[in-house]
């Protein structure tokens, strides 16, 4: 049985400094509250894995916890730039952050072969793209039944894969619905994997080929309800993106970002991301 | 007729562009607009896809990210994303890929990724996300975004993605099959590549549009066509149903949390 951590806990056992970790969720569902758990024990060093990297790693590089990033998209999805990230590769600042930049592409098939015990994606991308040549890693090869060159990467393997889901049963199944984006990918892929859900619930009721993670592929869960806060938890609160569009005038001074973070992530713990979604939920 | 801006004329000349037969891979931004127009207009049966996942999705307001949960509840299916990159656009399925851009050169190939050196970058902008392969799997690419000297460049400072390269064969030369940009619709006109060239020309300059307004919105010397048309203006339909969606979606954005 997966068993059930208090978040400072599950991320004390099993996030380190200097490991590759993947807070995944493609808009929905986005780790925030583990995130700013690790935020507030220092856990620094890290080589963090992430599609779009979103506000969550925004807040991660920005209070200088990252070595190197791994993304496909470094955008605030609808608003514009990610300042910290910016501030981070334009001016290393808090510190120099090293950079891994693929498509989605790319990533969304490296998780995938990462999961399938795979040492490398292949498919048919980077077309023309200028990607290729800064990142060493995107390499082709040749197909050896029709001879057509396609673009391989290697697979992601994460030593902690970290996402949110909307459910788990009393045995630590876990239930994720709507956009379910590489969360089962990651999780598969990665060597250990923290899971915090909104709701604990004694059956998962569940249609049969929804998409479930056994108790078995994951070493913690955490009942953190509203943890995905900005982002969002289909059938429980809606995207928050009033604080996205927040973000850009946060993020966009070092002062005011620091304030924040200390406000917010440093003075708070993950009880008050339950708080922060009870207006939101009267709209779903 | 009804008084109407640049930035209507630019979303429903896009959205004019689109048909009740195509499945269209749409950006964030200027395409989610034109497609969602489109969809409410003209050509109700589209599909619309979003790289999150949603197939088939029709949003009551403008999502503003690609994963808001309006596209989950409204699609006919959301799928895990590795499968919407491998099976849905790798796979051919997607007819219309619609893109916007930050650097754009005359031969359709954008920028999103970097202003000047990728490894010391002047601007770190967000990147490419999708971009890289719709580009090359979708079966042809419509671009939408304003005209500015910043942006209509001579030169791209990065490939983000790639439209037709040089010129003329290019895309072939790398073993691409599908058609690339075929059209461009901008605030001051409606461009296509010329057919041998693949240069973007203009078709149509919207109404009031000079070619002097042009010369100081692009970064190269323009070609037009050899019977450069008017835009048709927006009708009072389009614009009305184009005003009700930005208004609800403004609406829904700023609803602040207390």
């Amino acid at each position: 049985m997966a068993k059930f951590h208090a978040l400072q806990d599950a991320v004390r056992t099993i996030i380190r400094p200097g490991m590759s970790v993947a807070f995944e969720g493609f808009t929905h569902l986005i780790p925030h509250a583990a995130a700013h758990e690790v935020i507030r024990q220092g856990i620094d060093d890290l080589t963090l894995i992430r599609m779009t990297p979103d506000l969550v790693y925004d807040q991660m590089i920005g209070m200088g916890l990252a070595r190197k990033a791994v993304f496909s998209y470094a955008g605030n999805p609808g608003v514009g730039l990610l300042r910290r990230l910016r501030d981070a590769v334009e001016n290393d600042w808090p510190r120099a952050l090293e950079i891994e930049e693929h498509s989605h592409a790319a990533m969304a098939n490296a998780y995938e072969a990462g999961a399938a015990g795979l040492p490398m994606a292949v498919f048919r991308g980077y077309l023309g793209a200028g990607l290729k040549d800064v990142n060493p890693n995107i390499r082709s090869v040749t197909c050896p039944f029709t001879g057509e060159a396609l673009s391989a990467v290697p697979a992601i393997r994460p030593d902690v894969s970290v996402i949110h889901a909307q459910k788990a049963d009393r045995r630590g199944n876990v239930l994720i619905e709507g956009i379910v984006g590489v969360q089962k990918e990651a999780v598969l892929a990665a060597k250990s994997a923290i899971v915090t859900v909104e709701e604990v619930v004694e059956q998962l009721d569940a249609h049969t080929n929804v998409c479930v993670l056994p108790y078995w592929t994951i070493d913690a869960l955490v009942h953190v309800p509203g943890g995905a806060h900005p982002s969002y938890a289909h059938g429980y609160y809606p995207r928050d993106n009033a604080a996205y569009l927040n973000w850009d005038k946060i993020a966009a001074d070092r002062d005011t970002f620091g304030k924040w973070m200390h406000e917010n992530v440093l003075n708070a713990d993950a009880s008050a991301f339950a708080s922060r979604v009870s207006q939101l939920k009267g709209e779903t | 007729m009804t008084q109407y801006i640049a930035d209507e004329l630019m979303t429903v000349a896009a959205a004019r562009a689109l048909s009740n037969n195509d499945v269209c891979f749409v950006g964030i931004g200027a395409p989610s607009a034109a497609c969602n127009l489109a969809r409410l207009t003209h050509a109700p049966d589209i599909t619309l896809i979003y790289e999150s996942g949603t197939i088939g999705t029709a949003p009551e307001v403008l999502p503003l990210s690609i994963g808001d949960g309006e596209l989950c509840d409204t699609a006919v299916t959301t799928v895990p994303v590795p499968e919407m990159f491998r099976y849905w656009l790798q796979g051919g399925r997607i007819t219309v890929g619609f893109l916007g851009a930050a650097q754009l050169d005359r031969f359709g190939n954008i920028n999103t990724t970097v202003v000047g050196d990728y490894h010391a970058p002047k601007v770190r902008l967000p990147g490419g996300g999708g971009a890289p392969e719709i580009a090359s799997s979708c079966q042809q690419i419509f671009i939408t975004m304003k005209q500015a000297r910043r942006s209509f460049v001579r030169q791209i400072d990065f490939f983000t993605s790639f439209g037709h390269g040089r010129g003329g064969p290019h895309r072939q030369e790398l073993g691409i099959t599908t058609a690339g940009p075929t059209l461009l619709i901008t605030d001051k006109a409606v461009w296509r590549p010329d057919p041998e060239t693949k240069e973007f020309t203009v078709m149509s300059l919207h109404p009031g549009v000079t070619q002097a307004d042009m010369a100081d919105t692009v970064g190269w010397d323009i070609r037009y066509g050899a019977d450069v048309e008017e835009t048709p203006p927006p009708t009072t339909e389009e614009l009305e149903v184009l005003r009700a969606l930005k208004a609800r979606t403004a609406a829904a954005h700023v609803k602040e949390v207390a």
